[in-house]
């Protein structure tokens, strides 16, 4: 299916309303109304965008892991980090006994 | 049989005895006070980036040839998106797309009752830290000591049908791991953990059953109890029309039921995605070469060479080659009192029995790798006698001891000297005028007790040969 089959008018294809709100869910965020309605026009259109690329045929070609043939750059396996607690523990909205506080998880 | 077919895949997650953490220098030790292994990047600070620690790669690497896996030559990292306070980022980097490792086996059982595990895949990700939770302030302390380290997560595909293959499957791959030196597999410590995939079906039955995880399990003993529980749970449902919910559920292996984890719905969708701070890995022909040849002799090799050059029983080398800590253990003691078949014979009868009594698993061994070798060449040479050398062993086992400290503390070498032997004799005999009169007139049982009397005098730190013969001239005398 092209875009232009799946798309008319207000409604933007890929993305329905039910979809941005399981989204909200996931990423823990809260929408407007508004919000709502932009961020559906706007992954929508992004949506359309790559939705381009199912037109090319690619039956041949091998999978790509990335674009630019760069080699990572590793780490040599030694501890050096030594104990930084104090300071890391800064960075802690709250501590207690050492430990990072956090509201009470329930599994 | 049951008319029912119980099917099990599992997941389990090894972490790998690197010395630093998989994408920092952080030291991977185990324990150490909270958040002291921790540094602006494994707590997930903004604006830091991983870097992958080399040994992480060539770990995975071994550990999938060694269980006869396909190497990735491209592989790359995914982003496990969700929100847990146990990963400071919101993320875990894993391997979705294209793990180190794939279509891989482990054989269980021996002969004609052995079966093929397959390996689904194996792929390398980080550990997540731990969470307290506080009953006071009702509140969770997260400690990150353990959030980055490496670990590589092994999918089964589900080929085991009891409890006892997946006895037998994790042994094996606990023993392979620690042969190969990726990881310690220390349970008890979490090193080694199995999530059980578990359904059941009609026997003859193609299609498989609604299954359910059970994760985290760090017992093979609650393992075994856990698949038991959950095939019972399900086949009890099933009996009585009611359907299997996919979910996921927790063993209580106090009470021996499992139950159901409250999880949000939706909670399994991690929008995974190519992890961008993270450039793809090359795995190079002459890489897998020079990591094959890392890999030493595995069990199967190394008990035959047991049997053949060494002389060792079959059930000895069996035993011995079981567990990587006890083949070390048994290597080092051979090579240092020189003698295979002694250092053998006291690991079977002396150390496995230590080892039980204090219900010690070969991993949690922490005796200098000398002790053992140090106290045969002692008993060898007539140093101690082979009583005191299983107390000492017993120390040693318990606290590290370096034995011929411990055997000069508390004088426990024998007592060589002929004019101590003498000395002891010389009270023994007036110490028991009755017993020695008896035996001047011919009565064979006060030798005996002039015999033990004299022993008892050196507690068993002294040759019994030696005592014997001076005794006997020493009652001659008084004739």
């Amino acid at each position: 299916m092209t875009s232009s089959e799946k798309s008319n008018g207000n409604d933007p294809v890929g993305i329905d309303a039910e979809q941005i709100e399981y989204l909200e869910q996931l990423a823990r965020i809260r929408l407007t109304p508004d919000e709502k309605v932009r961020t559906r026009r706007d992954l929508s259109s992004i949506l359309e965008y790559i939705e381009k690329l199912n037109e090319l045929r690619t039956d041949d070609i091998e999978p790509l892991s990335h674009t630019v043939p760069m080699a990572p750059v590793f780490r040599e396996d030694r501890a050096v980090n030594g104990d930084r607690r104090i300071e890391i523990l800064r960075n802690a909205p709250e501590q207690k006994d050492g430990c990072f506080k956090v509201p009470k998880t329930v599994e | 049989m049951s008319e029912y077919e119980v099917v099990i895949g599992l997941e389990v997650h090894v972490e790998l005895s690197t010395e630093s953490k998989i994408f920092c220098a952080c030291p991977t030790a185990f324990g150490g006070d909270p958040n002291t292994h921790v540094c602006e990047i494994c707590s997930g600070m903004p604006g830091t980036l991983p870097a992958l620690n080399r040994e992480v790669l060539r770990y995975a690497v071994r550990a999938g040839l060694a269980t006869h896996c396909e190497i990735t030559r491209n592989g790359k990292f995914d982003r496990k998106n969700y929100f847990y306070p146990d990963l400071p980022k919101a993320y875990q980097i894993s391997q979705l797309y294209l793990p180190i490792c794939r279509n891989g086996y482990v054989l269980i059982g021996e002969g004609a009752s052995g079966k093929r595990i397959r390996i689904h895949e194996m792929h390398m990700e980080e550990d997540a830290g731990k969470l307290v939770h506080d009953p006071q302030e009702k509140c969770t302390l997260v400690d990150y000591n353990r959030c980055g380290i490496p670990l590589i997560e092994i999918v089964t595909e589900p080929d085991f049908r009891n409890a006892e293959e997946v006895g037998d499957f994790l042994e094996k791959l606990k023993t392979t791991l620690q042969y190969i030196g990726v990881s310690d597999c220390k349970m008890q410590e979490g090193s080694m953990r199995a999530d059980i995939n578990l359904s059941v079906r009609p026997a003859g039955e193609e299609k498989f059953g609604t299954r359910t995880e059970m994760k985290n399990m760090a017992s093979l003993k609650a393992i075994t109890r856990a698949i038991e529980g959950e095939t019972n749970r399900q086949i009890e449902r099933i009996r009585a029309g009611k359907s299997i919910k996919q979910q996921t559920r927790r063993w209580d292996d106090d009470k021996g039921v499992s139950y159901s984890m409250r999880s949000k719905e939706n909670a399994h969708d991690y929008k995974y995605f190519p992890e961008p701070d993270l450039l793809p890995v090359q795995i190079s022909e002459d890489f897998i070469d020079e990591v094959s040849r890392e890999i030493p002799e595995l069990r199967e090799a190394r008990k035959e060479r047991y049997i053949r050059d060494l002389g060792l029983p079959e059930y000895d080398a069996d035993i011995l080659t079981a567990s990587f800590p006890l083949v070390r253990v048994f290597e080092r003691t051979a090579e240092l009192c020189g003698n295979p078949k002694e250092a053998s014979n006291w690991i079977m009868t002396d150390l496995l029995k230590l080892m039980k009594d204090a219900q010690c698993q070969p991993e949690d061994i922490s005796f200098s790798e000398d002790s053992l070798g140090k106290i045969i060449e002692m008993v060898t040479n007539g140093v101690i006698s082979r009583t005191v050398g299983r107390k000492v062993l017993a120390e040693v086992f318990a606290t590290d001891v370096d034995p011929a400290e411990y055997i000069k503390r508390n004088a426990l070498a024998m007592v060589s000297d002929q004019s101590v032997i003498l000395e002891a004799i010389a009270r023994v005999i007036e110490e028991n005028e009755k017993a020695v009169g008896d035996y001047l007139s011919g009565n064979p049982k006060s030798a005996q007790f002039l015999i033990g009397q004299s022993m008892r005098m050196f507690r068993g730190k002294a040759d019994p040969q030696a005592v014997q013969k001076t005794l006997f001239e020493q009652l001659e005398k008084l004739r």
